[in-house]
């Protein structure tokens, strides 16, 4: 008996949940309105069966509840009811499914027109490349990686390469309403460029150049989340897309260098050539602001008296850095997992440009 | 209801199929049930040979995906381990010899098939093993190329069910060369010996894998 | 032993003689051969294993209503989201389902004295003890268990900047896995073997429990589906230890560096992630149904028992077992749709896998029309199988979802995903564990649980599981992807879905701890519940005619139970009680009722009439 009662206002309650939580769908932002308008049908659909099916139960359950001078009816099959209820699930089934595909199949052929993106993941962090005037990415491999120099990986004896334009930072911009196809690689785990009000999301597979695509149709700011696990860092690998028209955009773009011009490289001070490694080796797990992240904040790091996770205390100098930086799981700081990359291929000079960076920070 | 096979050792009828002696390996004690009838045991024999089976399907499912990935450098055919294969097929006709003798009731035979067949096994796993060691010292490591890891992957995963297959071939052995008749012996020597060509026909498969490709 | 001369050995053992009781603690209890200790065995480290999975996540909870309050490190968050999943998925409900109640209830249900090798049963318990063992190691060890969530993914899961993959950790689970799942072929060779060979006379294939049937599909897909985990498990343990590159591809370090299994080897170059997730997911899904095929069976026969109900369309739902069985080997890759596999394969799996719908649903709708016109006692267990069918009725749902390839890819990797396969895997599977348990109590321990225990235990739990997850699926609605300690303020999420979050975590926290009063009735009735007759439940099948409650080792006494009839002749027209036990003969008080089931060709043994 109160089993039925429980399952009527499980009903009642679920449905009131549904109708009055302020909790639902991101607000769309991309041309995926079809998605959108299957999950609906999906919904519609399953919460019709939940409700009956749970009422039907309920109702069982409270007018056939045991009486000991009645006996259940002998009713052992019926294969005519059983197989009218198989073909209305099947067509329920393929009422779902039809469109469905139907969908899906535009989501796997981006449209001709589609400006490319490269989307590149690493522990805790994105970049992006546009393909700059040719509209063809220079290829990639993962032994040209060089912090410094190439961040990204780009082949240096491919010419369609020489012309793209590296967006070292987390925040992408987009034009509005152009298709973009986004090429994503990851140059370490598996990471996920998901962003709730685009719909889509893909994952970012090392060795693998997958995609996916959309059309932004709001201006604004969206989150970037990375939805595939991928390390202590997981959840502080933010970022965002800016949509904007297509002049902010191009004028976000222009200040981008170009892959073969950093070859060419102006006379920088030592400190911002330590911070330029910085960016492209540290920042994803070391804040500069002073918030926890991955490992400890730089904020005023430089000087300090560190407590290590063996009780004893180190003052942060010179020595203490390098050690730190060439054999990071010497010393690890109290609070903290370790696990960082040896960074032992820095050379003495890069070492010292990083070192007198972080020492900026903590004046 | 063929109720009383006459046997020199009596054992109570509930424990039919369950033939012990002090064989040090498993130790039963008298009070369990053991229940499986013969047809019982073969089913399980080959509801293994099944998950064996399935196991090395994966193992040849990942070699032909990882093989179509670019670094792929096949290993040499050195004539050893067509000496091998010529050892294990050896094994395997011994045992089918003795196996056919113990269905006649040649006990003689059906010793002597069971031991020759268990050597070459034995014999077999060392080529392996041997054939390891060359490979090595031919500077073929086992993470020097995907093709190599595959190699010592699948001989190593084979190696470990021959191992298991010469426990059974010790347990079955002993009860053979103990037993006076050899009708009494036919189900051991049967399930050993199917084990064995099952091992076999696994190591044609991935050798003829690895020659191909 | 002089006695067993003269008796005929006509069945295997019609003979059963006290003497053959096995003497002393240490064969009686620790390493002892018979079904029903190893079920118990099973069954309390399976209980033990979960009890740390729910502390595990009252951890992760914990953290997630209270970021950083309770001073949970990120790393210890994902090694706790790591082992809950593991112990839940593997240790606890594929252990207590096949281990537990398979163990129990074959022999008896089919009227056998023990399993067909009862040997290999006993090793098959030690070797899952043994791994359970290993797996707890992990603990221990320097740097704690693996924390590469409980997929294992590599590069992830060998990386040494991944929580536990620095010692053993990942060594520890990967070897763990591979004696469980060693344990699981012997165990699932013996089911498989028992039911082919050791029904009694008459009990047809047709005329089996429907337990029987889930437990007995799930061992074969057991059997079929763990060797491809044991080859992906050698695989990562080859990449992680010898440094070569199956699963590897050429990846970078933070520092740019290539990154080698050791300075002394090689690159990891060339490998191929997806390949380990196809392995992984080929055992992952039939995993699943190997858990759900036997908590459908339990479920179905409770559900009769307490209904005082024929099942509703027992062929109908032996064949939608079997179905289930076979298609849940075409579906895995539904869990990789945002993957980065080939897209076009999408079609495929969503569409084999929204057809699994189809027979999943007959079995639902067989159970609710069970109750219709039943005559329905509501007893602990009975509540527990109505709290079954709406639980898997809203995890089911979502699963159309998450199996449309187009619907899956917004709500992939989010909260939606964790409160589908809570729902639909856990609540639902430890629900029918729980209506097992509560159901069987008395026929292991001939005493009854304690009934107010029993009813807080149930109705905390069912309105918890709502109140937990319910809400979750709002969260992936709005986005919040899994697997985060904590929403940082880079993220636009609303405040409200924080305290939405706390809110969550006070509620599970109260459902953990109610699991606690289980234990408790479990441990005090053992021994000082009220005595219970042989069929309490007064219940048709063969396990609860036996002459001993609990019974005793070889279980049936002198001669084995002879099969009349289904397992479910309840409330039969024409009869003189409500329920007619399956070795009852025919006569004009017992009419047999299953002439339905005789037109179709299994080998019919029984030709009592």
């Amino acid at each position: 008996m109160a089993i039925g009662i429980a399952l009527i206002l499980l009903v009642v309650g679920t449905l009131a949940f549904h109708f009055w939580s302020p909790w639902t769908y991101s607000e769309l932002a991309s041309n995926w309105g079809q998605i959108d308008s299957m999950l609906s049908l999906t919904f519609v659909v399953s919460a019709i069966v939940f409700v009956v099916i749970n009422l039907f139960v309920a109702v069982c359950v409270i007018r056939f509840r045991y009486d000991k001078d009645r006996k259940a009816d002998f009713d052992p099959e019926n294969k005519k009811m059983e197989w009218i209820l198989i073909g209305i699930t099947t067509v329920g089934v393929i009422m779902l499914l039809a469109p469905g595909l139907f969908v899906y199949s535009e989501f796997v052929n981006p449209p001709e027109e589609a400006h490319v993106v490269e989307v590149v993941g690493q522990q805790f962090a994105w970049s992006f490349r546009f393909p700059g005037e040719d509209g063809v990415l220079g290829l990639s491999d993962m032994r040209f990686v060089n912090i410094i120099s190439n961040p990204f990986g780009i082949d240096p004896d491919d010419p369609a390469g020489h012309d793209d334009i590296l967006v070292q930072q987390e925040e992408l911009h987009l034009p509005i309403g152009q298709p973009v196809k986004t090429q994503m690689r990851s140059k370490d785990v598996l990471h996920n460029f998901y962003v709730p009000n685009f719909r889509v999301k893909m994952d970012l597979v090392p060795g693998l150049v997958t995609s996916l695509w959309f059309t932004p149709t709001k201006t604004g700011t969206f989150d970037i989340a990375c939805a595939e696990y991928c390390g202590n860092g997981h959840h502080t690998m933010g970022g965002k897309v800016v949509v904007e028209d297509q002049a902010s955009f191009e004028n976000w773009l222009a200040q981008f260098p170009v892959f073969k011009s950093e070859d060419s490289q102006v006379e920088v001070s030592i400190e911002e050539i330590g911070s330029r490694i910085a960016q492209s080796a540290c920042l994803s797990c070391h804040s500069i602001d002073g918030s926890p992240s991955v490992g400890p904040t730089w904020l005023g790091l430089y000087g300090k008296q560190e407590t290590l996770s063996d009780g004893s205390t180190v003052s942060v100098d010179d020595d203490y850095l390098r050690e730190s930086i060439v054999d990071p799981n010497a010393k690890i700081v109290q609070g903290y997992a370790g696990g960082m990359s040896a960074f032992a291929n820095l050379s003495d000079d890069e070492l010292n440009a990083l070192i007198r960076y972080i020492e900026t920070l903590s004046e | 209801m063929n109720a009383m096979t006459p046997t020199k050792n009596p054992t109570p009828p509930n424990h039919i199929g369950n033939n012990r002696g002090g064989n040090g390996w498993g130790d039963h004690h008298e009070d369990q049930y053991e229940s499986a009838s013969p047809l019982g045991k073969r089913i399980g024999l080959w509801i293994f040979m099944g998950v064996a089976s399935i196991l090395f399907s994966s193992l040849i499912s990942a070699y032909v995906v990882r093989m179509g990935l670019s670094d792929w450098h096949p290993l040499p055919e050195p004539w050893w381990l067509w000496a091998n294969t010529a050892t294990l097929i050896l094994a395997s006709v011994f045992l089918q010899w003795s196996l056919n003798s113990a269905k006649q009731g040649n006990l003689t035979v059906t010793k002597n098939g069971i031991m020759l067949g268990g050597l070459f096994g034995a014999l077999f796993i060392v080529g392996q093993v041997w054939a390891w060691l060359q490979f090595i010292n031919l500077g073929y490591f086992v993470e020097t190329n995907p093709a190599n890891t595959f190699f010592y992957l699948m001989t190593a995963l084979h190696g470990a069910h021959l191992l298991g297959g010469l426990v059974a071939w010790i347990r079955t052995q002993r009860t053979v060369q103990r037993n006076e008749s050899a009708t009494k012996v036919v189900l051991g020597v049967e399930m050993c010996t199917v084990y064995w060509h099952f091992l076999l026909v696994v190591w044609l498969v991935l050798f003829g894998l690895m020659l191909l490709t | 032993m002089a006695k067993a001369e003269h008796v005929e050995a006509e069945q295997h053992h019609d003979d059963h003689d006290d003497h053959h009781e096995p003497q002393g603690i240490w064969q009686k209890y620790i390493f002892s051969q018979d079904h029903k200790i190893i079920a118990i065995q099973y069954t309390l480290t399976a209980i033990f294993v979960g009890l740390i999975g729910l502390g595990l996540s009252g951890v992760m909870r914990l953290q997630l209503g209270f970021p950083g309050d309770f001073g949970i490190t990120d790393a210890f968050y994902f090694q706790a989201i790591t082992m809950h999943g593991m112990i839940m998925v593997v240790y606890l409900l594929t252990a207590l389902l096949l281990g537990g109640f398979g163990n129990y209830l074959i022999p008896l249900m089919l009227g056998a004295r023990d399993m067909a090798f009862p040997y290999l049963n006993m090793l098959s318990y030690w070797f899952y003890f043994v791994s359970v063992v290993v797996l707890l190691a992990s603990f221990f060890v320097p740097g704690g268990p693996t924390g590469a969530g409980w997929t294992l993914y590599p590069p992830q899961s060998i990386l040494p900047n991944t929580p536990g993959a620095d010692g053993l950790g990942i060594v520890l689970m990967i070897g763990s896995l591979a004696i469980f799942i060693v344990a699981a072929t012997m165990g699932g060779l013996n089911y498989v073997v028992t039911v082919l060979q050791l029904r009694a006379k008459g009990m047809t294939l047709m005329r089996m429990p429907l337990s029987i049937w889930g437990i007995f599909t799930a061992s074969i897909l057991a059997l079929l589906a763990f060797p491809a985990l044991f080859v992906g498990a050698v695989m990562m343990m080859f990449d992680n230890l010898l440094g070569t590159s199956f699963f590897m591809p050429a990846i970078v370090d933070a520092a740019g560096n290539l990154v080698s299994a050791s300075p002394d080897k090689p690159a990891y170059s060339g490998g191929s992630p997806l390949l380990f997730q196809h392995l992984f997911w080929y055992f992952g899904h039939p995993e699943v149904y190997i858990v759900a095929l036997p908590a459908f069976g339990v479920i179905s026969d409770v559900l009769a028992t307490h209904a005082r109900k024929t099942i509703f369309g027992y062929h109908m739902m032996v064949w939608a077992i079997l179905a289930i069985g076979v298609i849940s080997f075409v579906v895995w890759a539904h869990h990789m749709f945002v993957s980065g596999m080939n897209p076009y394969f999408g079609f495929f799996f969503a569409s084999t896998t929204l057809v699994i719908a189809i027979p999943t649903a007959i079995k639902v709708y067989n159970w609710i029309f069970t109750l219709w016109r039943g005559n329905i006692r509501l007893n602990t267990p009975m509540l527990w199988c109505i709290g079954f069918i709406s639980t898997f009725l809203i995890g089911g749902l979502t699963g159309l979802w998450l199996g449309n390839v187009i619907v899956d890819i917004p709500l992939s990797d989010t909260y939606f995903v964790i409160a589908h396969f809570h729902l639909v895997m856990g609540v639902s599977a430890v629900f029918a564990i729980f209506a097992g348990l509560y159901h069987w109590f008395p026929k292991v321990t001939g005493r009854h649980l304690n009934k107010i225990m029993s009813r807080t235990h149930f109705w905390v739990t069912f309105v918890g599981v709502y109140v937990v997850f319910l809400p979750m699926h709002y969260l992936g609605f709005e986005g919040m992807p899994r697997r985060y300690p904590s929403y940082g303020e880079d993220f636009n999420f609303p405040a409200s879905a924080t305290d939405l979050n706390a809110f969550i975590t006070i509620a599970a926290i109260i459902m953990g701890i109610v699991q606690f009063v289980f234990i408790f009735n479990m441990a005090w009735s053992a021994f000082k519940g009220k005595k219970a007759e042989g069929n309490p439940w007064e219940s048709t099948t063969l396990e609860w005619q036996t002459p001993d409650t609990p019974p005793v080792h070889g279980n049936w006494g002198p001669s084995l139970p002879v099969v009349h009839r289904w397992a479910y002749d309840y409330s039969v027209p024409g009869a003189n009680k409500d329920y007619l036990t399956q070795d009852t003969a025919p006569s004009a008080t017992a009419p047999r009722s299953d002439r339905h089931l005789d037109d179709h060709g299994t080998h019919n043994n029984g030709h009592e009439d």
